[in-house]
């Protein structure tokens, strides 16, 4: 799942800013791990950018079967408004 | 029966009733007084049998009373009733006949002091906390990046309508999946606890908020139930509880992984602000690219410094090597003049050794002795001829007194083979001897038939 992956990637990101600037490693390697960083840093931004919106509701239709179908709570709203607030 | 004929019975002493006919009285008397009352006791000898049916004995200090709870109204109690609890209860008296015993009907019970909801909550509490059900170690961290959220609430009102405007304010890319529920009322328990359960079974979502909006106690029940309590504690997917309002706490929120105060901070609970992480992001990046800038620099430096240090260091090379070619120059001037003055004094001794040579010495001497040699034979040549001349004077000189002068005149010389001595005398040759007889023209070579020693003639 993305999510996993991003927060991993976010993880690792971090850990290397934190590498780096310790700044106790050798250039080859703190270039061996920048490299790594951007890698990842292009990877996160692709993640949140190939996210789409979506917002779906359960439903079941007559023989009992579930499916997703996308939700609006406006259109929805009335038909079994309770007596709840939420603040 | 009437109130007149009641009294009619009663007055005459001469009518005599049955027990049945008494308690049958008693009862209608009794139940029709006491259609709804109100009362307060201890409970004890309390029994459940298989029925459903509850029963027990109130008493207080003085007195008791035999009490029935039966199982329709045993099952709208939503707590436990125990042995020695106080409660306070509505119902009505009856008579059982069969024992002449009158007892309590009861149709509500309440726990004295405390609300009968309450009361069944702490009931609960206690019994799950027991089992483990709500045990910190059992809760697991949300995910910092859930990309799918499952809502588990009523699809209507207030509260979905304002979780879904904090998630899509806060991720707007993010996904939501609304299991809608009811949210109060009979069942609605069963359908709360199957909506979690389907979320886990079907794996859609990173985290799940369940929850609703604000109401009594009575309407947050459902998220009271047990069954709702069991499939949170049971789910794998980490659930963020919103019954309610602040103030309210429901078994819900000791089950789940994580308690939001209403359903909008359980909105902001399970996401982050991405324009923040993206800013995150950024920073990060920036901070990664500097720091490597930085270090890159400051390695250009150490190198700077390192090549500063190194022609210095070639320059002192140089000098040093300057100062080396010197020194050699010189060393090598004197060297020659050195090997010169050497070199003549080697010379002048091979001079002087030259004449004292005895290679030299043995040439001379040698090349004296070839001199010496060629004059000797000269000498010896000359020597030789004067001597042949002076031969061949006294050859012709003996010519006249030789022998061979004599043999021309007929004599011959004999001489023996054997030793070539000459034979002057018959004794000197021996038998069969050879002989030879040298005659003034050739020889003859002979062998002596007879030896005569003495002339027979």
């Amino acid at each position: 799942m993305g999510g996993v992956k991003f927060e991993q990637a976010m993880a690792r990101l971090e850990a290397i800013v934190g590498e780096l600037e310790k700044g106790d490693l050798p250039l080859d390697e703190s270039l061996k791990i920048f490299e790594e960083g951007i890698r990842l840093s292009k990877s996160c931004l692709k993640i949140l950018e190939d996210a789409e919106h979506k917002v779906e509701v359960l439903v079941q239709d007559r023989n009992g079967k579930k499916r997703l179908q996308a939700f609006s709570p406006d259109e929805n709203a009335g038909d079994d408004s309770s007596d709840e607030s939420s603040s | 029966m009437s109130a007149t004929k009641q009294q009619a019975l009663f007055q005459s002493p001469k009518s005599v009733m049955t027990v049945s006919q008494l308690t049958g009285i008693l009862r209608t008397s009794i139940e029709s007084q006491f259609t709804d009352l109100w009362l307060e006791g201890e409970v004890s000898n309390l029994r459940m049998p298989g029925s459903g049916h509850v029963y027990c004995t109130l008493k207080d200090e003085f007195s008791q009373i035999r009490a029935v709870l039966f199982r329709s109204s045993a099952l709208r109690l939503r707590f436990a009733l125990q042995e020695g609890m106080c409660i306070i209860v509505r119902g009505r008296l009856t008579v059982y006949e069969p024992r002449g015993e009158y007892q309590i009907v009861l149709d509500s019970v309440e726990p004295k002091g405390i609300g009968a909801l309450q009361l069944a909550f702490e009931q609960l509490k206690a019994r799950l906390t027991a089992e483990g059900l709500f045990d910190e170690a059992k809760k697991v961290s949300l995910p910092p990046f859930p990309q799918r959220v499952g809502i588990v609430t009523s699809p209507t009102g207030a509260a979905i309508r304002d979780m879904l405007a904090v998630l899509h304010r806060r991720w707007p890319t993010l996904h939501v999946i609304v299991v809608p529920v009811p949210v109060q009322g009979d069942g609605a328990a069963q359908q709360i606890a199957d909506a979690v359960g389907w979320l886990n079974e079907e794996d859609l979502v990173d985290v799940m908020i369940v929850g609703r909006g604000g109401g009594s106690m009575e309407d947050l029940w459902s998220f009271n139930e047990e069954v709702v309590v069991r499939a949170i504690a049971a789910s794998r997917v980490p659930v963020v509880s919103a019954v309610g309002h602040e103030t309210d706490v429901t078994l819900t929120d000791f089950a789940a992984d994580r308690r939001a105060a209403t359903p909008s901070a359980a909105a902001e609970t399970v996401v982050q602000v991405l324009a923040e992480v993206v800013e995150r992001l950024r920073v990060l990046t920036i901070r990664t690219t500097q720091t490597m800038g930085r270090h890159c620099m400051f390695e250009q430096r150490r190198l700077d410094a390192q090549i500063g240090k190194l022609s210095e260091m070639r320059l002192r090379i140089r000098l040093e090597w300057q100062r080396t070619q010197d020194t050699v120059d010189r060393l090598r001037t004197l060297t020659s003049d050195r090997l010169a003055a050497g070199r003549d004094l080697i010379r002048e001794r091979q001079r002087e050794l030259a004449v004292l040579n005895p290679v030299f010495l043995v040439k001379r001497s040698l090349a004296m002795v070839t001199f010496l040699m060629q004059r000797l034979e000269r000498q010896i040549f000359v020597l030789a001829d004067g001597r042949r001349h002076r031969m061949a004077a006294l050859a012709a000189q003996l010519a006249q007194l030789s022998p061979l002068a004599i043999l021309g005149r007929g004599y011959s010389i004999l001489s023996r083979v054997r030793d070539g001595a000459i034979v002057r005398k018959a004794a000197d040759a021996q038998l069969e001897e050879e002989v030879i007889a040298r005659l003034s023209q050739g020889q003859l070579h002979c062998t002596v038939k007879r030896v005569l020693p003495d002339p027979l003639v």
